[in-house]
């Protein structure tokens, strides 16, 4: 077809395309290199394209003038460009995805009928930097190696990379005759990541087939059976102890804690030296049984605490749950016709290798969860929650990327994914710890929209046998290859090289195109407006008078929907999809069936390559051809794998006819051994109390040097000033604005965005939760929020994940009711990340983690509804001479991400500060342990800033759950009346710097608002800046101030204080100190604005 | 049920467009009845544009962006659809480009179109401006204020005057959003013409002249960077709770602007 086909020869051409109307690019580098001190005089940048086709001149020609270059703002280059600066290039390695080279490949097709190979890279040219900054600032800033290539001259390949076929033979793995240290040392080898004794029930098994596992065999069960599978933690029995130490500092949390123990009484803390009592017990706890010598045994830990709180609130009649723990997101009731569905995952050992890759594939893989829902969902809304190193961090180790690039690129990743697929991204959170130096946490939510069709029955799917197992979206790839292993390995320096392969980089259009097919898949037989697609959106009612008229909706299948299950590829490709659709049915596959990206892929590679952008569905056999015209008209490649159900219930892998593998599903699914396993709270000597107060009082010193407004304070005095202090809390970078990173993602895409992530006049104030409106038109919302309490159960100060649990839930139900949710309709979920739980210590402190998690959720009727956990986060630096070296373990984190139903949103509340003359009040729990919390400063960040002085306890805040649920349901009822004009949920920084942060966001150019807030006594500091829980700030109308107190009575609410009122002054008036709002907004926009 | 002579709108699709549903529900508020159909479908069978009364661009990633804003989508309208696009042009079909869709417009040439109204037969104008990366090189989202300029475009000569500043603004969210004319002929012609729709009222993304929004030289073909199908309703303005009641009553800026051209529809219908 190539009109140039006489004449030109295949070869690879070099396009360069420069940007000729400024190049901000090279802009945006020059500034970003400065920040890495190195400073360039000038610098240009260009795109590069490799098109290996037979193209002649003329046919070059029109490539660069109807495809690659804008007449008006680039020109184009065919070869390699004279440059008169210093050069360098980056190109993707072999088989990196390159989604430009597909698109432009594509185009090529469609527009000019060259059929061509395509690769994408960028040149850059600097100016006044030697060859050798140059190549420094590629690896720092511009290229990583583990996917890509830096040059230091134009590339320009004689052929581009192609795979190359090569036998893939079928092998065994003798196992039958292995003992343990074989055993071990095979599972370390093939990257298995199995215990020993799953290793042994291997061997038993095969002993009992009496054959040996092929290769294909073995990685199956690896993947089935890894931790990022199987939750083999969460799901184990474990014996918990405590043991009581005779420490000094950890003593005042420890204390006098015993196991039935069920006071949490003690106003102790006024008498600072006596230990304080916890009040966690384990009596009356389902599946918990307390032995004679005192420990505990829980039988499952996910199903005695996260999963039986659910189950409990339901059978007390908690009726708006459709589906939980169950399907790849939890699912609850929106309104009559449409359900919610809500998944938190996370992505952090391959974000710690390839930040950018990393990131944008975890957000996807979310969002391919929540697509996989049921009868399939569209996503509405995206969350992000980061936790790294503090960015001023000078120290990185061997095999470690730059926090402040891991942070940079894991932004950009979630960004370009997010809005590329039209998903708006309304929440999240940042945290800063030097312990996540090796091991960053990159949380990525997704929520979505279904239909819930007649008795609900879009809500589940279940394969039939017969069903067709059809892959969908992009080709396999040896991409991602053991990434369900590896998440559940520890990293080390070593990694990067050892799993480059299990780096993913992300396609969004091709997961967009994806979606879209799927819900036309879904509403199929939907009646379809003639003449029109509007239908095909399905949930969000685009159309006036198209209301879902499913048809009778019969169990088996729901025949509006082309397919019976669907579920995406995610941890294990393949292998985990195929398996746990089939696990009750058996599935046959036929791998060669599977598209490749190139050749020479083996089977085994096929089968649990994690490539991404794939979903698996099981299609009744009479559906494909529908579907398959779909697919086509959306450009989605369809293969037909094979079947659902045999007889044996087996899964049975063919490649070329060859049965290359045959696995009961029972043993693969059934037969992981449950090893018991111990937890020892209490028994924490790695580190001396000396260490970790050598740990607190760096991480102080960074606080205060990274802090320039504290220079010209007297950093010794251990007695700050209130306002310096306020300073230096809102100048944290925990606290200190994210606009950085929110203005770069579209947060109101879909159009239906009511509450967003920054808000006020000037569009700077952080709003403690997002609320969509998810069918238009409706006025009905849902509000989005994240609660995350790590400093409360960090081990470096003596904390108790116990407490930081039910702090995480109090915050995010406090961040939900401040915008108008309804406290009865929020349903939460789980993420937890620990360091290694092989470790009784670590998993003592994941147990109390999750008795939190329990009593959380039962005291706050808040129903889990979904969750995921990633249990081996930690990184160890190994030692000179091949010594064991320096592990550092992540501080356990737990972020509880909650979704609440906004039953009217003409009554948000947003915490902008509104107008002058209202009153302000400071709402939080009264009674003696509430009163005890004022004076506590565990897991503050006002730690950070100060010497604990004499009269504050050093332990961290109670969570007091009759009074937390209790101030929930009054501030939202005190919201729907109509009675608040701006509500801000006060937990980092506390009261003080939340009014602090409304005064920022309420202010107006030209319109300035300020505030009295006249304490009875500026001391102790934490009463007015320390973290706690159940603590709100309301602005209040002077003439809705009776109302308030009415209803204050009427739910007796004791904890309120009018601490003041907002005034037109622009200043915050704290009685004997006074500060510009202005000032304050400078120290708290200014840290993270990059 | 919508009337059978209610205005038919068509909006566009492809891989990666993502902001169809906001329009589709734009015109379907504006009263019109609304096809929403892929490209592919409109080179197999151009009749949906050649009996459409009204045509929406959406916004979104067409092709992913790659190589550049809207480039691959816009070298398919030109190489594959002219001479039905122009044939819609030529009926004063309004067309509306909003982001990506106004990124497609201008490298189709439909935007700013010849100044004498003159669409050429065979192919499509040359591009003669662009949206090219930011000033800063980020994608940014956020609400700015605008301003309706001139009286020629259908889009927006009806918001002049109605709203006060705090509700006069349409919120961005574009990495490629830089309005640059081929040169200074070209800008002052665009100006001098009545071409410029709307402003910016600050610097954002180092746009020329703070153009955010052009129209032809019929004003019925419009283009602009900001999304007004995501101002719908009141409680999108990005401080609506601190509005009074009475300044959130009546259609908002971003309904106003689809009901005007619906309007001009039904009033060219009429005549």
């Amino acid at each position: 077809m190539t009109t140039t086909a006489t004449t030109a020869s295949k070869a690879v051409h070099r396009i360069e395309v420069h940007p000729t109307a400024g190049d901000p690019v090279a802009q945006r580098i020059m500034h970003d290199a400065k920040a890495l001190g190195i400073r360039m005089t000038g610098a240009r940048s260009a795109r590069v394209y490799l098109i290996e086709a037979e193209l002649g001149d003329a046919g070059l020609g029109a490539v660069c003038s109807k495809l690659l270059a804008d007449p008006v703002t680039e020109r184009a280059v065919v070869g390699a460009s004279d440059g008169s600066g210093t050069l360098i290039e980056v190109h993707p390695l072999p088989g990196v995805m390159d989604p430009a080279a597909g698109s432009v490949r594509d185009a090529l097709h469609d527009l000019l009928g060259v059929d061509a190979e395509v690769t994408t890279g960028v040149r850059y040219e600097f100016e006044g930097i030697s060859a050798g900054e140059a190549q420094n600032l590629a690896r720092r800033l511009l290229a990583n190696p583990v996917i890509q290539a830096i040059h230091a001259e134009p590339f320009h390949p004689d052929e581009l990379p192609k795979g190359h076929e090569h036998e893939s033979p079928l092998t065994h793995v003798p196992v039958r005759d292995l003992d343990d240290g074989a055993l071990e040392k095979l599972s370390r080898e093939a990257h298995l990541f199995l215990s020993l004794d799953e290793m042994r029930a291997i061997r038993d098994e095969y002993r009992r087939l009496e054959r040996e596992p092929t290769t294909i065999e073995l990685e199956t069960i690896a993947q089935t059976w890894s931790e990022h599978c199987v939750h083999k933690t969460l799901k184990s029995r474990i014996v918990y102890r405590e043991e009581r130490h005779e420490g000094t500092e950890a003593r005042r949390h420890e204390g006098a804690a015993s196991l039935a123990n069920n006071q949490s009484n003690d106003p102790a803390c006024l008498r600072a030296s006596v230990p304080v009592c916890l009040p966690l017990t384990f009596s009356n706890r389902p599946g918990h049984t307390i032995n004679p010598d005192g420990s505990v045994t829980i039988d499952n830990l996910l199903k005695s605490t996260v999963a039986a709180a659910t189950h409990e609130l339901i059978a007390e009649g908690v009726d708006w749950t459709l589906s939980v723990f169950v399907d790849n997101a939890g699912v609850i009731a929106f309104d009559e016709d449409h359900a919610i569905n809500v998944k938190v995952e996370t992505h952090n050992h391959p974000s710690a290798i390839e930040p950018y890759g990393g990131a944008a594939t975890g957000i996807g893989g979310c969002i391919r969860d929540v697509i996989g829902t049921g009868l399939g969902a569209k996503p509405i809304a995206s969350t992000d929650v980061f936790c790294v190193a503090p960015p001023d961090t000078e120290d990185v180790p061997a095999g470690c990327l730059h926090p402040r690039r891991i942070l940079s690129q894991v932004v950009a990743g979630v960004r370009d994914y997010g809005n590329r697929m039209g998903i708006p991204t309304v929440n999240g959170a940042v945290s800063f710890d030097h312990r996540y130096i090796g091991n960053p946490l990159v949380f990525c939510g997704s929520v979505g929209i279904m239909p819930r069709g007649e008795n609900d029955c879009m809500i589940t799917g279940a394969a039939q046998p017969g069903d067709r197992i059809i892959a969908l979206g992009g080709r396999t790839g040896r991409d991602g290859i053991h990434g369900a292993t590896f998440s559940s390995a520890e990293l080390t320096d070593t990694h990067a090289d050892e799993f480059s392969h299990a780096v993913q980089i992300g396609n969004a259009i091709e997961e967009k195109r994806v979606l879209d097919a799927i819900l036309r898949a879904r509403d199929y037989g939907v009646g379809r407006l003639e003449g029109t697609e509007a239908r095909r959106h399905g949930g969000p009612d685009l159309v006036a008078g198209t209301q879902l008229d499913d048809p009778s909706c019969l169990r088996a299948s729901v025949p509006s929907c082309l397919f019976n299950a669907i579920t995406d590829c995610g941890a294990g490709g393949f292998s985990s999809a195929v398996g746990e659709m089939g696990e009750k049915l058996g599935a046959e596959v036929h791998l060669e069936r599977a598209p490749l990206k190139y050749a020479g892929l083996t089977h085994t590679e096929i089968w649990i390559s994690e490539a991404q952008e794939r979903m698996v569905l099981a299609v009744p056999p009479e559906n494909v051809a529908a579907l398959q015209q779909i697919c086509d008209e959306e450009h989605v490649e369809l293969a037909d794998l094979g079947h659902f159900g045999t007889p044996d219930r087996e899964l049975i892998l063919n490649h070329h006819g060859v049965v290359v593998g045959r696995l009961p599903m029972a043993f693969l699914h059934d037969g992981i051994p449950m090893p018991t396993r111990e937890a020892v709270w209490g028994g924490r000597d790695g580190e001396t109390d000396g260490e970790r107060d050598e740990e607190t009082k760096s991480r102080r010193d960074r606080v205060r040097a990274s802090n320039d407004d504290a220079q010209s304070e007297d950093t010794s005095s251990l007695r700050l000033s209130v306002s310096a202090s306020l300073r230096r809390l809102l100048s944290h970078p925990n606290i200190a604005s994210k606009h950085w990173i929110i203005r770069q993602y579209d947060h109101e895409v879909q159009g239906n965005t009511v509450v967003r992530p920054l808000g006020g006049p000037a569009a700077r104030g952080p709003m403690d939760a997002a609320v969509i409106e998810p069918v238009p038109g409706t006025g009905r919302g849902l509000a989005i929020a994240c609660g995350l309490a790590t400093g409360i159960g960090d081990p470096e100060r003596g904390g108790d994940p116990y407490q930081m649990a039910l702090a995480a839930i109090d915050e995010c139900v406090r961040n939900l009711v401040c915008v108008g949710a309804d406290p009865d309709r929020i349903a939460i979920l789980d993420n937890f990340c620990w360091p290694s739980c092989r470790k009784p210590e670590n998993l003592a402190s994941l147990v109390r983690a999750a008795e939190g998690c329990y009593d959380g959720a039962k005291a706050y009727r808040t129903p889990f509804v979904s969750g995921k956990d990633s249990l081996n986060n930690q990184f160890t630096i190994p030692g000179e001479d091949g010594s064991d070296g320096r592990t550092i373990e992540i501080p356990p984190t737990l972020l509880i991400t909650g979704v609440g139903i906004v039953p009217d949103i003409s009554k948000c509340v947003t915490m902008d500060a509104k107008r002058a003359g209202n009153r302000i009040a400071i709402v939080e729990a009264a009674g003696p342990d509430s009163l005890c919390n004022m004076s506590r400063i565990g897991g503050s960040h006002l730690v950070d800033l100060t010497e604990t002085p004499d009269d504050v306890e050093s332990s961290a805040p109670l969570a007091d759950l009759v009074e937390g649920p209790k101030l929930a349901r009054f501030i939202a009822e005190a919201i729907r009346r109509g009675l608040v004009v701006s509500a801000h949920d006060a937990s980092e920084g506390g009261p003080l710097v939340a009014l602090a942060e409304m005064l920022i966001a309420g202010a107006t150019p030209g319109a300035p608002l300020g505030a009295t807030y006249v304490p009875c006594s500026p001391t102790p500091l934490v009463r007015h800046l320390g973290d706690r829980p159940h603590c709100y700030v309301l602005e209040i109308p002077p003439a809705r101030v009776d109302e308030f107190n009415d209803l204050s009575l009427e739910l007796g609410v004791m904890g309120t204080t009018w601490m003041g009122e907002i005034t037109s002054t622009g200043l915050l008036d704290l009685h004997d100190e006074t500060i510009p709002v202005e000032d304050l907004a400078k120290v708290w926009l200014g840290p993270l604005d990059w | 049920m919508p009337e059978h002579d209610d205005p038919r709108a068509l909006v566009l699709r492809t891989a990666g467009t993502n902001c169809d549903g906001e329009l589709v529900r734009a015109f379907t508020l504006a009263g019109c009845v609304v096809d929403l159909v892929h490209v592919d479908r409109l080179v197999a069978d151009p009749a949906p544009i050649d009996r459409a009364d009204v045509i929406g661009f959406p916004g979104g990633f067409s092709y992913g962006d790659d190589i550049a804003s809207g480039r691959i989508l816009a070298a398919r309208l030109r190489e594959q659809l002219w001479p039905s696009l122009r044939g819609a042009a030529e009926r004063g079909c309004p067309m509306i480009g909003v982001c990506n869709g106004f990124q497609v417009l201008v490298q189709v040439g439909l935007l700013p179109g010849p100044a004498d109204g003159e669409w050429p037969a065979d192919r499509s104008p040359e591009p003669t401006v662009a949206l090219a990366e930011n000033e800063g090189g980020r994608f940014i989202d956020r609400w700015v204020g605008v301003e309706p300029v001139g009286d020629r475009c259908i889009w927006t000569r009806e918001l002049a005057g109605r709203f006060g500043r705090e509700t006069m603004m349409l919120p961005i969210a574009h990495g490629e959003g830089r309005f640059v004319a081929k040169d200074g002929a070209t800008l002052a012609a665009l100006e001098s013409g009545g071409h410029i729709a709307l402003r910016y009222t600050e610097a954002v993304n180092g746009s020329q002249g703070d153009i955010a929004g052009i129209c032809d030289a019929s004003g019925r073909i419009f283009g602009l960077m900001p999304h007004p199908e995501r101002y719908l309703d009141w409680t999108r303005h990005p401080a609506w709770t601190r509005l009074d009641a009475g300044v959130r009553t009546g259609p908002t800026p971003g309904r106003l602007l689809f009901e005007a051209a619906v309007g001009a529809v039904r009033a060219l219908a009429s005549a």
